[in-house]
């Protein structure tokens, strides 16, 4: 056999001299990337949100080329592509299943994040990007959800839309800029549409600069400290078959749903088309907003109300400044451990509160909850940081023993 | 840590499904066993036939089945002639002529199931004001789907005593409607229709058939949906443990 390069080799070379994509792949998610050989399953949840991104744009190009927005044939587009379209349900169930997995997928991700300090430097701006694409999901789905034209369609974007109103002074401007006229129409639904298609293509590119984030510094792992370079293993093929490994296993459960539940997570009522003169007895989101609703309601005020419920979001911004200690790792942080899970608790009683009727008991535990949310964040992390005593830290991530204490 | 974390996860998963129940009230639906349920659930052609003429007897004279097309219940097994003839018992009014006038044509299998009312004012005018709602997507819009259905059709009593008095007139006393009086009176009666098929056309019969029917009307892409379901996600199945072995495999050599 000859050492002379093949005419496929040499035609790869050439190209790449000229365009070196094949190497770049490779230095981002590839062999050329070292990550901590530590990683447990948790890690798994960033690709797996990249999936499910690339399965709803996927599935949400194909049922554009059926759906019709306009308020006199959406709904009836969509039975159309559940039942005409050729597989046209399985369209359409991935797609509406996928918005909710995505939910799941990025707060077992965030969780992930407030757990092993993964919001700390130097990984705050890749932190930022992460909100900014939390919050631009939350947009896309909320006017995703619009697009079926069913009633929660309809009185989820008429309840919504109208909180900007208690912006003072440009409120009303707001809303009617919101809606394009003067209730939610079929100008609304343009414009949602529109703005649904655009949007998931600006998260594309801020999901883009995450991982560019993500690669200054390098994955964090579950012990926190920074790992050495022999404690570092190429990203592939290690963590890609990990991932493989993870895609299967998450592909499992999402399939369970589409194929044999793929209506649990939604309303029945959107299965009756909007009605502007009908209002439901109950107008409930998504489960994914529940959460965010409970804090909304927790408060008469409705400026206040508002005012919290973004805030709820926008303070994770500054998180990693609240933050005071600089172990990163709950695994070393006894008291910050206890407040993880306490919190985790705290908005699971958020989202079973945001599905029930603001009145009695869901509303004192969602005031409580609120209560407790903001505590957290703006009274205990700080103070924690300054009181807590980590446990001993590891020199190295392969050096279990632990052999001095941290400072 | 990672078992805890994930019976976290798991816990809040659930935390949200009761969000869907909620709605259904404190009603309890008798649970009906369908041919439709399980993992492999298939309609049950027979029962299918049955409901849809329970449906074409009774029920669409005031309700409407706006997404079911004649030809689609070929997919419940009627030939194409058998759709063409039944079609062709409905008139369809089709705008228009050459000269610009709206004429009557005989239906064919591709014309929709014609409404039986020209448009809601009439429907409500001539139902004491309630709307009889369109029934194609009915075992979707409501909690408890064709259990729901099966319930409310044979869910007509006297009123208990506390109630007789607000009962309002032209209302009837429902166990599972909501608010417990329908404006829709006692459709099914034993004997009411006589079945093609020589099944005893008892009012528990004919609400559990059409109930099957309806549901068939809402979902019926179910069996495919089922069918498919099953090979994907066996084929799901086996990538996973594939990419297990080869996981461990590649893993084998890293201390971790
Ligand atoms: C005489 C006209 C008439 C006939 C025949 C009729 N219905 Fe109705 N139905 C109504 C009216 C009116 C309503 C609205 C009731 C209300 O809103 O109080 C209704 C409501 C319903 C509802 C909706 C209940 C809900 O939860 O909102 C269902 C389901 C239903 N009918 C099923 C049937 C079935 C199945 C049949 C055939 C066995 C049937 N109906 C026959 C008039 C009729
Ligand atoms: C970030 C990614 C996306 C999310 C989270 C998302 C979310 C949603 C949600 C929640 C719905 C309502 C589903 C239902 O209840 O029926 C929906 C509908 C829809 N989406 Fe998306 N979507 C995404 C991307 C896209 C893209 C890229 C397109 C391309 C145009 C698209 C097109 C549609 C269409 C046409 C509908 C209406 C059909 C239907 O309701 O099933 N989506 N989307």
């Amino acid at each position: 056999m000859s050492t002379e390069k093949g005419w496929g080799m040499r035609a790869f070379d050439w190209f790449e001299e000229r365009l070196p994509i094949v190497s770049f792949i490779d230095n981002s998610v590839g062999s050329k990337y070292p990550a901590p050989k530590n990683l447990n399953y948790f890690w798994n949840f960033g690709a797996l949100a990249g999936l499910v991104l690339v399965i709803m744009i996927v599935t949400g190009i194909l049922l554009a080329m059926s759906y019709t927005p306009h308020v006199d044939h959406a709904f009836q587009s969509v039975e159309r592509i559940m039942r005409d379209v050729n597989s046209g349900w399985l369209l359409r169930y991935m797609h509406a299943n996928g918005a909710s997995f995505f939910f799941i997928v990025v707060y077992i991700h965030i969780f992930r994040g407030l757990y092993y300090g993964s919001y700390k430097s130097p990984r705050e701006v890749l932190w930022w990007l992460g909100i900014i694409i939390m919050l631009l999901m939350m947009a896309t789905a909320f006017m995703g959800y619009v697009l079926p034209w069913g009633q929660m369609s309809f009185w989820g974007a008429t309840v919504i839309t109208n909180l900007f109103s208690a912006v003072p002074l440009i409120g009303d401007k707001i809303v009617t800029l919101l809606w394009g006229g003067f209730s939610v129409d079929n100008a609304t639904l343009n414009r949602f549409f529109a703005l649904h298609y655009l949007l998931p293509f600006v998260l594309v590119g801020v999901v883009v600069l995450h991982i560019w984030a993500l690669h200054i510094p390098g994955s964090n792992n579950p012990v926190g400290i920074d790992a050495a370079p022999q404690d570092k293993i190429p990203f592939h093929p290690y963590y890609t078959v990990k991932d493989m490994f993870g895609v299967g296993v998450f592909l499992l459960a999402y399939f369970t749903v589409v194929f044999w539940f793929p209506n649990i997570m939604g309303h029945t009522d959107n299965y009756i088309p909007a009605n502007p003169l009908s209002t439901p007895a109950h107008i409930v989101p998504e489960w994914y907003f529940l959460p965010f609703y409970a804090i909304l309601r927790s408060i008469d005020d409705k400026l206040t109300g508002v005012i919290l419920m973004f805030g709820s979001i926008l303070i994770l911004f500054v998180l990693p400044w609240l933050d005071t200690s600089r172990v990163r790792s709950a695994s070393f942080r006894p008291i910050y451990k206890v407040l993880f899970w306490v919190f985790l608790i705290d908005c699971v009683v958020l989202t079973w509160c945001g599905a029930q009727v603001a009145e009695g008991l869901p509303l004192i535990l969602s005031r409580v909850g609120t209560f407790w949310y903001f505590f957290h964040f703006l009274v205990l992390l700080p103070v924690i940081g300054w009181i807590e005593t980590p446990k001993p830290l590891p020199i190295s991530i392969s050096t279990p023993v632990v052999a001095k204490p941290a400072e | 840590m990672r078992i805890v974390l994930f019976a976290a996860v798991a816990i809040s998963l659930l935390g949200f499904v009761p969000a869907k129940t909620q709605a259904a009230g404190e009603v309890v639906l008798e649970e009906q066993e369908w041919s439709f349920d399980g993992p492999f659930g298939r309609f049950d052609r027979q029962q299918l036939q049955r409901g849809f003429q329970v449906y074409r007897e009774v029920c669409s004279s005031c309700h409407g089945l706006d997404y079911i097309a004649f030809r689609n219940l070929q997919e419940i097994g009627y030939s194409e002639d058998q759709t063409k003839v039944l079609a062709s018992e409905y008139t369809i009014e089709e705008c228009c002529d050459d000269q610009g006038d709206i004429f009557d044509r005989p239906a064919i299998p591709a014309d929709y199931y014609p409404n039986p009312y020209p448009n809601a004012q009439f429907a409500r005018a001539s139902n004491n004001g309630a709307l009889p709602p369109d029934l194609s997507l009915m075992t979707k819009a409501r909690p408890g789907g064709p259990d729901y259905m099966y319930n409310l059709i044979i869910g007509y009593e006297e009123p208990p005593t506390e109630m007789a008095e607000e009962m309002m007139v032209g209302m009837y006393y429902n166990t599972v409607f909501e608010g417990n009086q329908i404006a829709m009176a006692q459709q099914l009666f034993d004997d009411l229709i006589e079945y093609s098929d020589g099944t005893p056309a008892t009012s528990d019969q004919m609400a559990r058939d059409v109930s099957a029917f309806l549901h068939w009307a809402a979902e019926p892409k179910l069996e495919v949906r089922k069918q498919t379901g099953v090979r994907v996600l066996l084929f799901t199945f086996i990538f996973t443990v594939l990419a297990y072995l080869l996981k461990r495999r590649i893993w084998a050599d890293v201390e971790h």
